[in-house]
């Protein structure tokens, strides 16, 4: 079977010649939670308008659901959930009447139970409570809910949610971050895009790493992650001595900062080094190897800090 | 079966009547078009000018001297509604459709909402036809509830009676009344044409109030192209050249020849119009 979302050379160049998505060849398979990674301004949002054909690819193609975007749209989006940049709504209606009003547009909706679905897509994003307060009074924590409830009107095989936990504070962070993964367990395939990568550590199995229109790399989390190597970390007021002992050892890429010492350990086993650190009358105020994060591996892999964004 | 197909087959399960449900966007057209409290004011001052109409003339008396259906309404309340609608159309009734029309599209696209709509899916075409409809819906519903005031209002503040037509013969009140319903109809289709107009230029721009200034832009131009005598050879193609025929009607019998070439203009400016809104938002990235 083919995967949800699949592309291939999508690239969108703008009027005036910049390329906001750069042959984006992208495959994300059936049941993940698929991160797509990238700062501000790298293509995520442009690649999703092109996915839910918002706007059309100067060249490449979108397959959603095995069949051609934006050809079969019609066919297709009503089996999508989607939250494309931000919450957007008729500010002088109440939350349900928007969504009833953005159900009354998908013509396969059933209109019998449009307002009981509003109610549990309203219930399970925690807005019951506000359901027929005006959307101009709601909270921008408040909107991106409601949003996310729109995708929830029905039941969907594909999430394309856009920076679903933008401008939500932490219990809502949290609560939405849960609800994705809660989707994912009843088989929905969710794909998100986010600057944070935390975000990706915490919900995501794939992820796929943007950077100036271009894909970097897209791969499991596991994956991503495994590719480098753990550093071995010490905390020591005898920064010389200590650099010394681990050199000595084969410990390379050495760095020294104001109180640790830290490097790639080699194939050695880690206690051989507190056991070395010691004999050489190193004192140690703390020892270990960390596991590299995420940002590490974005950072190997563009060369730049994360929150750099042309 | 894989994992995947099965959700499918559940996806069809929960819908079980999917594809029928066309209507239910126009319908949803209508209520964001008629909820807006812009809309009520709108449609409520409309229903105001019988009202301050009948009052002037009640007040003044009918030895005002003025001719044509202003002068008839002291002798005949009925005569308020005909011209209540004449006095609306050259400004009042297409300010209205200026508003709503530069609304249509361009307020969707300045919201965000039409990125929700499409992604619904609504689908371009439909979510267009939906607006042209809501728009038809609303200029009857301008000219209707001038009818209505002006029936109200003159049948309260003036005697009514045997209806005196142009043509000089004498007509019942009912064959009266229907002559002004009809009126109203020739009129809100006479107003069809600036919605397509508006509808279009809507389309262009996701800046709701540049929309309609540049509609009312194109409707003043229209006017003064119309006023201008050396340009007679281009009259008949204006847009509001035959607006004024919608008085043929009171006339016995109705003279039809003017009121049928104005609809046609004005159906020739739909379809144009229509269909350039339709060429540009199937074929607008929507951002």
């Amino acid at each position: 079977m083919s995967a949800p979302v699949v592309t291939r050379g999508l690239t969108k160049r703008f009027h005036g010649g910049q390329v906001a998505v750069d042959a984006v060849d992208l495959e994300v398979p059936a049941g993940s939670v698929y991160g797509f990674l990238g700062p501000n301004g790298s293509g995520k949002t442009t690649t999703i308008r092109m996915l839910l054909g918002l706007i059309a690819p100067t060249s490449g193609e979108v397959e959603l659901l095995g069949e051609p975007m934006p050809k079969a749209h019609l066919r297709v989006l009503p089996r999508v959930g989607a939250l494309v940049e931000g919450p957007a709504f008729y500010p002088f209606w109440s939350g349900q009447a928007n969504l009833l009003r953005f159900d009354a547009a998908d013509r396969t909706a059933d209109p019998k139970t449009r307002k009981a679905r509003a109610g549990e897509a309203l219930e399970r994003v925690g807005l019951s409570n506000a359901a027929n307060k005006k959307v101009r009074a709601y909270s921008l924590g408040m909107r991106q809910r409601l949003a996310i409830a729109v995708a929830l009107m029905q039941r969907r095989e594909l999430l394309v949610l856009d920076e679903p936990t933008n401008g939500l504070d932490p219990q809502g962070t949290r609560e939405v971050r849960h609800l994705i993964r809660e989707l994912a367990g009843d088989g929905t395939t969710v794909f998100t895009s986010t600057h944070l990568l935390a975000e990706v550590e915490q919900v995501c199995t794939h992820a796929a790493v943007m950077s100036r229109g271009k894909l970097l790399r897209q791969s499991t989390v596991a994956d991503l992650r495994s590719e480098l190597r753990p550093r071995l970390i010490v905390r020591t007021p005898d920064l010389g001595a200590a650099a010394e002992t681990l050199q000595g050892m084969g410990v390379t890429e050495l760095k020294t900062s104001e109180e640790t010492v830290e490097g790639d350990p080699g194939e050695l086993p880690i206690e051989k080094f507190a056991a070395a650190l010691v004999a050489a009358d190193v004192r140690i105020h703390g020892f270990g190897l960390e596991r590299p994060s995420l940002e590490d591996a974005f950072v190997a892999l563009t060369g730049e800090g994360f929150d750099v964004a042309e | 079966m894989s994992p995947s197909e099965a959700t499918a087959d559940a996806a069809v399960a929960v819908r079980p009547s999917a594809g029928r449900h066309t209507l239910a966007l126009f319908i949803s057209e209508l209520r964001l078009v008629f909820g807006r409290a812009r809309t009520q004011v709108g449609l409520g001052v409309l229903a105001a000018v019988p009202l301050l109409i009948g009052i002037a003339i009640k007040i003044t008396g009918s030895e005002g001297g003025t001719d044509g259906f202003i002068g008839q309404i002291a002798g005949n309340g009925l005569f308020l509604i005909v011209a209540s609608l004449g006095l609306s159309l050259p400004f009042f009734l297409p300010t209205a459709v200026t508003v709503i029309s530069g609304e249509s599209l361009a307020g969707e696209a300045s919201l965000g909402t039409l990125r929700s709509l499409l992604t619904a899916p609504a689908g371009r075409s439909r979510l267009l036809a939906a607006k042209m409809v809501a728009l038809a819906v609303f200029c009857l519903a301008a000219t209707m509830t001038i009818w209505i005031s002006g029936l109200i209002v003159g049948f309260i503040l003036f005697p009514v009676g045997d209806v005196l037509l142009l043509s000089g013969s004498t007509v019942s009140l009912g064959n009266g009344l229907l002559r002004a319903f009809g009126i109203a109809i020739v009129i809100s289709l006479s107003l069809l044409g600036l919605a397509g107009i508006g509808l279009f230029i809507s389309s262009l721009t996701s800046t709701p109030l540049a929309a309609m200034a540049a509609t009312f832009g194109t409707f003043v131009v229209l006017g003064i192209l119309t006023a201008i005598p050396q340009l007679h050879a281009i009259h008949p193609w204006l847009l509001i050249y035959r607006w004024q025929s919608f008085a043929d009607l009171l006339r016995d019998p109705p003279y039809w020849h003017e009121i049928v070439r104005n609809l046609l203009l004005q159906a020739g400016y739909l379809a144009v119009f229509y269909t350039a809104a339709w060429a540009r938002i199937t074929s607008r990235d929507i951002t």
